[in-house]
């Protein structure tokens, strides 16, 4: 006859309907994720064999090889390198050049969009990081902008600017007018508001940090690198609204990359 | 005359018997097995007539085509591409002492070869040698003596390999440099920096990378008499995460 065991501690009751309880969100949940692993994107290798590298990278060595024929699951990527599981579970990383060139279980090829020439001339946002030069401060700062039409673009700058004499912050909005589009080097124009926050720098007495609302035009040019990358610079004159008799004029140029999406 | 007589017997029921053979359907049996031989050969012709008139019909479909083109939905493939990390270490502030320094990271990486950094850190600086050296005179106060720095850099991965440990693990790891701009508060002001470094970055796995990073941050200040550039190395050790 069956004694209950001496040596083992028994669980209070309120344990056990809690274990009860995650035992069946456990029992619930996993067909939802045996479902999210049916999720995963099965690519069919047409090449002669489709190499897998041990990292993210061309310069790691390859250390399997998957036959025509044979499928692979996409489980993530790293920029432009996919981690994939061959057949047999063995997992690697696949180039995206050679992803491409495989099939999807009903015979279309696989395709990525990789951001080309079309997309540089009509996406909906853009974003960059630029350098420069603010009325003889340097200056560094983030944009993006929204794509109205192909030519026409909202944006929003916000920048640091620390100089000798004295440091600050600026956001501007405004509109962006791209001449052509569809150049891989295109002029444009811009104008817009915004605020402007100077912080005097001097040792001897309390600064006294002011804003001031101003107002800019400028021009610029767009150069198409690669992918969904470019080259941005610009100039933009500032109208500083002060509260002297006279407004003051600062210009400013900058240079930087953005990508767009 | 015995011999002669038993010929003619003989021979008259041969005749007779032949013909007995020859009017057979007059005898009351046998005739169920003829018609049953009749209603088979009719049977036979019936079956082949139907056949013939199946072969002349239209053909009849073997194998319904069932086939229903299988639609891929393709999946969106998750992209690991930002890594987010904290750091500590030490800087060496110029004409300062050396100080512990912690920071943080959040790099975004746009290709194999190159990726975005964004860093900010701080660090409490020690004593001048004036100071030290001057008993109670103190340049700065504690909040003044905060050296905090923040920029933005673009970094270049290059020798990309693998380091092993032991006989059964291999990681993957790779060199970088990065340089960038940002500011540097410090002294009670903020100033323009640039800087420039580089480190070397192993994966344990996908989601983790430890560095060792060596770093210059450089400022222009005049704060200690003449106006000079000012070098800051800093030499940390982090972990990321990517997401």
């Amino acid at each position: 006859m069956l004694a209950p065991s001496t040596t083992t501690t028994r669980l209070p009751r309120r344990s056990i309907n809690w274990l009860r309880a995650i035992a069946l969100l456990l029992v619930t949940l996993a067909p939802v994720c045996q479902a999210a692993d049916r999720d995963l994107l099965q690519l069919f290798v047409t090449d002669p064999y489709l190499e897998l590298h041990t990292g993210p990278g061309r310069g790691y060595p390859v250390s399997q090889v998957v036959a025509r024929g044979d499928s692979v699951d996409v489980l993530y990527r790293k920029t432009e390198w996919y981690k994939v599981r061959t057949e047999r579970g063995v997992e690697g990383w696949a180039s995206e050049a050679s992803l491409m060139r495989t099939i999807l279980a009903d015979g279309s090829a696989f395709k990525v969009d990789r951001g080309n020439r079309d997309g540089y001339r009509t996406h909906n946002w853009e974003f960059g990081i630029l350098v420069g030069d603010y009325a003889g401060a340097s200056e560094f700062g983030g944009l993006a902008a929204y794509s109205l039409t192909d030519h026409l673009k909202a944006e929003l700058y916000g920048a640091q600017f620390l100089g000798n004499i004295y440091n600050g912050y600026i956001v501007d909005v405004g509109l962006n007018h791209v001449f052509m589009p569809e150049w891989r080097f295109s002029p444009f124009v811009t104008l817009g508001t915004g605020v402007e926050r100077v912080e005097p720098r001097t040792t001897l007495v309390k600064p006294v940090n002011q804003n001031y609302q101003t107002a800019y035009v400028g021009f610029g040019a767009r150069y198409y690198l690669a992918r969904r990358f470019f080259v941005r610079a610009e100039y933009r004159s500032h109208t500083v609204f002060t509260n002297t008799d006279s407004n003051e004029v600062k210009t400013e140029w900058k240079i930087g990359f953005a990508f767009f999406y | 005359m015995e011999n002669r007589l038993r010929i003619l017997l003989l021979a008259s029921l041969l005749t007779t018997t032949s013909g007995c053979a020859t009017m057979h359907k007059l005898w009351p049996w046998g005739h169920r097995e003829v018609d049953a031989q009749v209603a088979a050969q009719k049977a036979d012709a019936d079956a082949d007539a139907a056949a013939a008139a199946a072969d002349t019909a239209a053909p009849p479909t073997v194998i319904e085509p069932q086939v229903v083109r299988r639609k891929i939905k393709v999946p969106k493939i998750k992209a690991k591409n930002i890594e987010l990390g904290v750091n500590y270490g030490e800087i060496s502030i110029e004409s300062y002492t050396a100080a512990p320094v912690w920071g943080v990271t959040a790099d975004y990486h746009i290709t194999e070869d190159f990726f975005f950094e964004a860093a900010g850190g701080q660090a409490q600086a020690g004593e001048t040698s004036f100071e030290t050296l001057s008993g109670d005179i103190q340049l700065l106060t504690p909040a003044e003596r905060q050296f905090t720095y923040y920029n933005l850099s673009v970094g270049y991965n290059f020798l990309p390999g693998e380091v092993f440990l032991g006989r059964n693990h291999a990681m993957t790891s790779g060199f970088y440099i990065l340089g960038g701009m940002g500011g540097v508060k410090f002294e009670g002001n903020s100033t323009f920096s640039a800087n420039f470094g580089a480190g070397f970055r192993v994966l344990p796995n996908d989601w983790l990378s430890v560095r060792i990073e060596a770093q210059d941050i450089v400022f222009k200040s005049d704060f200690l008499g003449t106006n000079r550039l000012r070098n800051n190395i800093k030499a940390y050790i982090g972990a990321s995460v990517y997401f």
